[in-house]
């Protein structure tokens, strides 16, 4: 009973209310709901910024949930091996779950700094970056001694900073990781990867030391090689508890905000811009609740596919 | 086919020695069973052979072939676990074809030779079946069947029976006995049940906390046990065994029988028998009671045919007696069997009867 009271108060109350603000006109000075039918919709679909948050919505979750998964699996099947120091490897990796998510983001706004980026640094010295001078760097060095040899045609080196615009081409001295269109939706994509791994891992380890050794024996004594022992034994034995897991990982990603708040607040120009955050925006900063609402509901739809597929998950895998 | 030799093998676990320095020659086409209670060092012996645990010294050979640091897939040979090890996931055909798989077969040929290691246990209607909608007795055909289908050299069994009940256990042991002399290879079956390893094995090691105490046929092991461990181990009920001054003496409880119905063929050895239960197992009654050994009263059993017709109550003393011949004699320290001692010697106090 204290669990149905408590789902009522803090979920239902809470979502009958953003579906009557989404068809009023409420905004934080205005606080009366009037019924205005589907205005507030009307005015949120229109609005371009929509329609990128609704794909960037997609490509963050998608991608990094993709991403967590394949890494996920990798990671535990290393870390299943045994080998010393095996402890203190599985504490590492689960660090950033531990670490406070806003601190850890933080971390990574400076390490993605438009002039101090560790990551830029390394880059330069490797040769990567166009700098000042043109001069320094492995990779420089390397192509400026293929071109002595005739073997390459000059200034092929690699400037990853650099970009055509028109006709004449910009390098920056830096990458500016989280201001260039490019580059940013894949920060915020490989920092929340780095934010969701480690329970993912830990997940399908569990998934990974639950197949009984009588099992994995058998893999061995049938003689199939470790390829096929894994696709064909391993990943279908696993496959029910990391699905699971990345269904969950899906809603959660698909609803996250802290990392896009703390990096990029959906900048440049809404490249990384994301329903929710756009919501928090439009609703709480821009005051507007009922667009805010009205926008916090066009998740509805995936999420409830993805709860539904959960939920079919669980009822339709009996153990053996 | 091959011959599977083990050369002074040892696996330690940190400080626990769960095989000590065994040796051990299966013959080709052998039927042999490592007997032992739980602790023993059997499975841990056989995982070895398997090439699923690395031995800490000594050497093992399958064939002639050093194949002590091969993976399992090196060594020609296939296993059914104790739980199966049935692959959840996959119908009994492909369960029984994985291994086929491995050597790269087309599936034409793993098809043949799945149906016809499927038609050799009878489980040709299941092969679209899951492993979960199976029954114990056909799970375990299935685990057989998969490790017949590749025609391996040796085979290698975990107690493959202790999941089944007891109906079962007695039918499945006749088939996996017979389907062995038919196909004729080597094999290691290892067990914690005497019966079993009595019932099946061309030859027995019984082994305990790591050592092999015995290797014989069932029949020497059951009428020369090497030690008092082994006599204990064999035989339902086990050997009874008292202690005297001077050593242990042994008989089974068949060959302890009522003064009356024995005609004894040599001297006998008679005892006041008093007994404290009767067990009536209709083929044979079990005589639970106790007589006086040199550290006090002992527990031993009497098993009585159904020939004999005579009354017993419990909580009468009876005079039973065993022939002379029947004894076994072993040393009090080691446990070891000792030749026989002269009669008087070994029991002053009882009467000495030569017919």
């Amino acid at each position: 009973m204290p669990a149905v009271l408590y789902i009522v108060l803090l979920v239902g109350v809470p979502f009958a209310l953003s579906i009557a603000y989404s068809f009023s006109d409420v905004t934080i000075g205005d606080q009366s709901i009037d019924f205005v039918g589907l205005e507030t919709y009307e005015r949120v679909v229109d609005n371009p910024v929509f329609q990128t948050s609704l794909v960037n919505n997609f490509r963050f979750t998608l991608f990094s949930q993709v991403l967590v998964t394949t890494l996920s699996i990798i990671l535990a099947l290393a870390l299943a091996q045994d080998f010393p120091g095996k402890w203190f490897f599985r504490f590492l990796i689960l660090l950033p779950w531990v670490t406070p998510i806003a601190l850890g983001t933080v971390g990574w706004l400076y390490m993605l700094d438009t002039i101090y980026s560790p990551f830029d640094y390394v880059l330069r010295e490797l040769g990567f970056l166009a700098n000042v001078e043109g001069k320094g760097g492995f990779v420089r060095g390397l192509t400026d001694s293929l071109q002595s040899l005739g073997l390459v045609e000059s200034d092929t080196a690699l400037k990853l900073n650099c970009q055509v615009r028109g006709e004449r081409e910009v390098c920056f001295f830096n990458m500016q990781w989280l201001g260039q269109d490019q580059t940013a939706l894949g920060s915020v994509i490989a920092v929340h990867v780095w934010r969701m791994l480690p329970l993912s891992t830990v997940i399908v380890l569990a998934g990974l030391t639950s197949i009984p050794k009588d099992i994995r024996d058998a893999v061995a004594v049938d003689g199939v090689g470790h390829l096929r022992a894994f696709f064909e034994v391993t990943l279908p034995l696993i496959a029910p508890i990391t699905g699971i897991a990345t269904l969950f990982g899906l809603i959660y990603t698909f609803t996250d905000v802290t990392v896009i708040a703390v990096l990029t607040k959906g900048n440049p120009a809404n490249e990384t811009q994301v329903l929710p955050y756009w919501a928090y925006l439009k609703g709480i900063q821009g005051t507007n609740l009922a667009e805010g609402a009205a926008i916090a509901l066009f998740m509805f739809p995936f999420l409830l596919v993805i709860a539904v597929l959960v939920l079919r998950f669980i009822s339709r895998r009996e153990v053996t | 086919m091959s011959v599977v030799e083990t050369k002074a093998l040892v696996k330690r676990f940190g400080d626990v020695v769960a095989v000590n320095s065994i040796d051990l020659r299966i013959e080709e086409g052998e039927f042999l069973v490592l007997l032992g209670p739980s602790g023993s060092g059997k499975t841990s012996l056989l995982r070895m052979v398997a090439g699923l645990e690395k031995p800490s010294d000594g050497q093992i050979l399958i064939g002639g072939k050093d194949v002590t640091f091969m993976p399992p897939r090196a060594r020609n040979l296939s296993m059914v676990f104790q739980s199966y090890a049935l692959y959840p996931h996959m119908n009994v055909f492909r369960n029984i074809s994985f291994p086929l798989k491995a050597e790269g077969l087309p599936y034409e040929e793993r098809k043949k030779k799945v149906e016809w290691a499927a038609s050799i246990f009878g489980i040709e209607h299941l092969l679209h079946r899951k492993p979960r909608q199976l029954s114990g007795g056909q799970r375990q055909r299935v685990a057989l069947a998969r490790a017949v289908v590749r025609e391996p050299g040796v085979f290698l069994l975990d107690e493959p029976l202790s999941n089944l009940d007891a109906q079962l256990r007695a039918t499945a042991r006749d088939e996996i006995k017979q389907f062995q002399r038919r196909i004729g290879t080597t094999t290691i079956y290892v067990t914690h049940d005497q019966v079993e390893a009595m019932g099946m094995g061309d030859r027995i090691a019984v082994m305990h906390l790591g050592n092999m105490h015995q290797l014989g046929t069932p029949q020497e092991l059951y009428r020369e046990p090497a030690d008092t461990f082994v006599a204990t181990f064999l035989g339902s009920p086990p050997m009874n065994l008292v202690k005297k001054d001077s050593c242990i003496i042994g008989f089974h409880p068949e060959h302890f029988l009522p003064e009356d119905v024995l005609h004894p063929e040599t001297a006998t050895f008679s005892f006041a028998f008093e007994v404290t239960r009767v067990e009536y197992l209709g083929a044979d009654r079990f005589l639970y009671g106790m007589v006086q050994g040199a550290e006090g009263p002992t527990r031993i059993i009497s098993k009585v045919p159904s020939l004999v017709t005579l009354n017993f109550e419990a909580g009468r003393k009876y005079t039973f007696v065993v022939q002379e011949s029947d004894l076994k004699y072993f040393d009090h320290a080691s446990g070891k069997r000792i030749p026989p001692l002269p009669f008087t010697t070994v029991e002053p106090t009882a009467q000495a009867v030569v017919s």
